[in-house]
């Protein structure tokens, strides 16, 4: 059984259809993309998954376990964690307490316990702390623990929103966008980032991704989207090959020049 | 009889709360700014004309006042977009809140200064006195305030559809971003339409000092024209006018059907009860924030 | 300027960073511990009243300045405290008890209004919480079998364990009583910033969509944080009503709401001793105001006056210093520890214009 799969889902806004029939499969381990023009309802999946919105029809699974029947904030505990396009980072706190707002699900003590602090609370803290170590570790962020978001790079927000959802340990990621608006080196970084989160984290990756150079490197499986509906799925070569494709980014003339998109 | 007597006098004051609750709908719209302070503005308006106006200080024919009052406020109203808010601009809501409430209370000790704390009142023409049909007493100036507030309206309503100012204000409140790619002064035109806010506040400041006395606590009614602009849904004019209408004519029906001390109770009741029932007001439609 | 080489993550969970922090907040507790040997009972009085101030501000700080939920209510939850304080008293229950189940009681009815309330945003909820501040006036009066309405009641005095502290009589005891609640409010508060619950309640303030996309109950969240403000608001009120020696519903009139909101940003939003250096301000200004009249020969009361200056003032902070006299000291400081190579632009703030909240 496949770990994450929508069943002829679809969506709409008033009279727009932001989501046609959709039906996807993510199987564990994969590194999965979904692209599209802009427009095409990639982050409208996305949002989907974590319950922003309700489908009009069809069916989200996750793990077997259904999507649709939980709040929005109880889908992270399914281990479902994800990023933003336009990064939404609590940008008043440092990045150590943005890391550790990614292990939220972990949490056991409780209101009174933590209010007076017991001897339960410090250790749990630590067992946090020790996990977000990790997640920095692998980031290369120590350099900015206890700096506010507020005051870094763009560039570096991006990687701490990642170190955030991985913080809470999920079994599947959402990235939205990992690579745009990032340097040809950070891209690298990213590229790496992800490689190591499927190999040694062993965690599944759902990605929108434009940067069709970082998508053939380091994914699986490609979803191609426009209008909502899908338009092919298969290898990243296949996909870039495919005349729909094409025709979809190119127009129609650039099929039969034999064009194969960027 | 007494039901249409209490009716008359509950529109007139809704039409003073809906002419704030249309100042203070008019800035969130445009600047997406919440004026805590334009009842104090109603009441700096009413003072302003009365300092004009009465023998006892400028004495000035009420209709030559007329334009300097407007000129004064609009000028206010545009200085303190310049000054105060356009700082506060990017920072978070509470310090915008905070700020008109800030200003309230400024405005509340400058008006005591100046002109006293004691209770005055306006010589406006709308002053006229009651008149008696039968068993009913109406208060001319209620009639007549209903009258002005129509015009007013009818007068906002052309100035929104007609003029270019107007339409600039409608775009710029609808998607600030998209208007400044048209060609639109964006800054200028919010402090216009604080201006216009200034004036519309001298409007009501006017009609309600025609219907009674005037001290600086006035600007307190504005807590009520702030319940008139959320039970007619904060971002709707016509929504505005409407909520504060109803709240107005709630007022001497609670008054006069309720035991007393419920009757103040009655429009807080009312807000609570659409927040908690429709918490986007009577009139409105609601959007989520897209991520 | 301090460095520190940190070997171990209790380092970053500790109350204090290091010793030197350590020994100042020692230094400031021997020194309020101390302070009725040092001066009268007028002043002493005054200082009480700051506490108080202190512990009502603490509790709308974690709600407006943690959270970012904007309260102009929060005179009803110290009427609440007060009432159900004092009446728990009149019904012998001791004061012990009734005072910390005040606490309870208002933080419960707190959440519980607030479960409503809190579907409103920003403005909405600055306006729902004005109008229960201002129904909760003429509650009171409605409730006049308990309440005895506008002619008000009188505090009885504290019996602590056989131990009767007065007004009057006790000032110095009265101190210590308050000085305990603040130390007692201020380490629950600093604990819940350091826990899960604190970071809940900045990823809310924050951004409410990650908050919920990282597995924050963005509702219950909010109502917790009301709750837990609500409550501890509700001690301050319940010390502000013994401390006044009567009350009646002008005393928990809606302007205390603002003050008590105006209060906290002047002190500086979002800190503890934010807290603290707003309620100096609203403590003494009265002092100074009067002393100035004085001065300038004006010897009567003027009307609106203290909350004429009070607007200036706040104003003020807004324009030139959003993050209050503690965000001023944090400058100040930073400027000594680095001189000279501070930079003015190390505190420039971000501003984010694309932040909207509106819904349509």
């Amino acid at each position: 059984m496949s770990l994450l799969e929508l069943d002829s889902v679809t969506l709409k806004f008033g009279g727009l259809t932001a989501v046609n029939n959709l039906s996807m499969s993510v199987e564990e381990g994969q590194v999965f993309a979904l692209v599209g023009p802009n427009g095409a309802g990639k982050s409208t999946v996305f949002n989907l998954i974590s319950r922003f919105y309700t489908p009009v029809t069809g069916s989200i699974t996750f793990d077997g376990k259904d999507v649709l029947k939980m709040a929005p904030h109880e889908v992270p505990n399914l281990g479902i964690a994800r990023t933003f396009q336009n990064i939404e980072l609590f940008h008043q706190a440092t990045v150590l307490q943005n890391l550790l707002v990614g292990r939220h699900r972990h949490r056991k003590t409780n209101m009174i316990a933590q209010m007076l602090h017991l001897p339960s609370v410090r250790a749990e803290e630590r067992e946090h702390r020790h996990a977000v170590e990790e997640v920095i570790d692998l980031l290369d962020l120590q350099p900015y623990r206890n700096s506010r978001i507020a005051g870094l790079p763009y560039g570096v927000r991006k990687v701490v929103e990642l170190g955030r959802a991985l913080a809470s340990k999920p079994r599947l990621l959402l990235l939205d966008e990992p690579a745009s608006g990032l340097s040809v080196e950070e891209t690298q970084n990213m590229r790496w980032w992800i490689d190591d989160i499927r190999r040694h984290m062993g965690i599944t990756v759902l990605m929108v991704e434009h940067d069709m150079g970082l998508v053939g490197k380091v994914c699986d499986r490609v979803l191609a989207l426009a209008d909502g509906a899908k338009l092919a799925e298969g290898t990243p070569a296949e996909v870039q090959s495919h005349p729909k494709v094409i025709e979809a980014y190119l127009g129609t003339n650039a099929v039969s020049k034999g064009g194969k998109v960027a | 009889m007494e039901v249409l007597q209490l009716l008359i006098s509950g529109l007139a004051n809704g039409c003073v709360y809906g002419l704030i609750a249309l100042g203070f709908v008019l800035i969130y719209k445009a600047t997406e700014a919440v004026n805590f302070a334009q009842g104090d503005f109603m009441m700096l308006g009413a003072f302003v004309t009365l300092g004009l106006v009465n023998p006892e200080y400028a004495g000035i024919p009420f209709w030559l006042a007329l334009p300097l009052v407007f000129v004064i406020m609009g000028v206010l109203g545009y200085l303190l977009d310049i000054v105060v808010l356009r700082a506060v601009f990017g920072q978070s809501q509470v310090a915008v809140i905070i700020v008109t409430i800030a200003l309230g209370f400024v405005i509340r000790f400058a008006v005591g200064e100046i002109w006293g704390h004691e209770p005055q009142s306006l010589r406006s023409p709308l002053a006229l006195g009651d008149v008696r049909i039968g068993e009913l007493v109406l208060g001319l100036a209620d009639i007549a305030v209903i009258i002005v507030t129509l015009i007013m309206t009818f007068l906002l309503w052309q100035f929104f559809q007609r003029t270019k100012m107007g339409l600039a204000m409608q775009a710029a409140s609808q998607n600030q971003m998209a208007a400044y790619y048209m060609g639109i002064p964006v800054k200028r035109i919010q402090g216009m339409v604080w201006a216009l806010a200034g004036i519309v506040a001298a409007v009501a400041g006017i009609l309600y000092a025609s219907k009674g006395a005037l001290d600086p606590t006035a600007g307190f009614i504005g807590i009520k024209a702030f319940a008139a602009a959320v039970i007619g849904g904060f971002g709707s004019l016509p929504g505005a006018l409407l909520g504060g209408l109803i709240v107005g004519v709630i007022e001497p029906f609670a008054s006069r059907y309720l035991p007393p001390g419920w009757s103040q109770i009655a429009p807080y009741a009312l807000l609570i009860a659409v927040l908690l029932f429709r918490p986007h007001g009577l009139f409105a439609q609601v959007r989520a924030k897209k991520v | 300027m301090r460095f520190h080489f940190k070997t171990d993550y209790d380092q970053d969970i500790r109350l204090f960073e290091d010793g030197w922090t350590f020994s100042l907040y020692a230094a400031l507790l021997v020194l309020a511990l101390a302070l009725p040997l040092m001066i009268d009972p007028f002043f002493l009085g005054e200082a009480t009243n700051v506490l108080i101030w202190a512990i009502a501000g603490l509790g709308l700080m974690l709600l407006t300045g943690q959270t970012g939920q904007v309260s102009l209510g929060h005179s009803a939850f110290m009427a609440l405290g007060c009432y159900s304080c004092v009446l728990m008293m009149e019904a012998n229950v001791p004061f012990v008890v009734a005072f910390l189940l005040a606490g309870v009681i208002t933080g419960v009815v707190g959440a519980l209004i607030a479960i409503p309330a809190l579907k409103l945003h920003g403005v909405y909820l600055a306006i729902a919480t004005l109008a229960l501040a201002i129904l909760a006036d003429d509650i009171i009066v409605l409730l006049k079998e308990w309440t005895d309405g506008v002619n008000g009641k009188m505090s009885p005095p504290i019996d602590l364990f056989g131990y009767e502290i007065s007004r009057w009589n006790n000032p110095i005891e009265w101190y210590y009583l308050t000085l305990a609640v603040v130390l007692m409010v201020t380490l629950f508060y600093r604990n819940l910033l350091r826990a899960p619950l604190g970071r809940a309640f900045a990823a809310v303030r924050d951004s409410e969509i990650s908050a919920q996309a990282m597995g924050v109950n963005v509702a219950q969240t909010k109502t917790i944080a009301f709750g837990i403000s609500c409550a501890i608001t509700g001690l301050g009120g319940a010390l502000m009503g013994l401390f006044a020696g009567a009350f009646n519903n002008e005393t928990f009139n809606f302007l205390l709401s603002i003050q008590l909101l105006m209060m906290i940003v002047v002190g500086g939003l979002g800190f503890i001793h934010g807290a603290f250096l707003g309620a100096v301000v609203i403590a003494f200004l009265p002092q100074v105001l009067s002393m100035t009249t004085d001065l300038f020969g004006r010897g009567v009361a003027i009307p609106g006056l203290e909350s004429g200056v009070f607007g200036v003032i706040l104003i003020l902070f807004i324009l030139f210093e959003p993050m209050g006299l503690y965000g001023r000291w944090l400058k100040i400081r930073t400027f000594l520890e680095l001189f000279p190579f501070a930079r003015k632009d190390m505190f420039k703030r971000q501003k984010s214009y694309l932040k909207t909240e509106r819904l349509r």
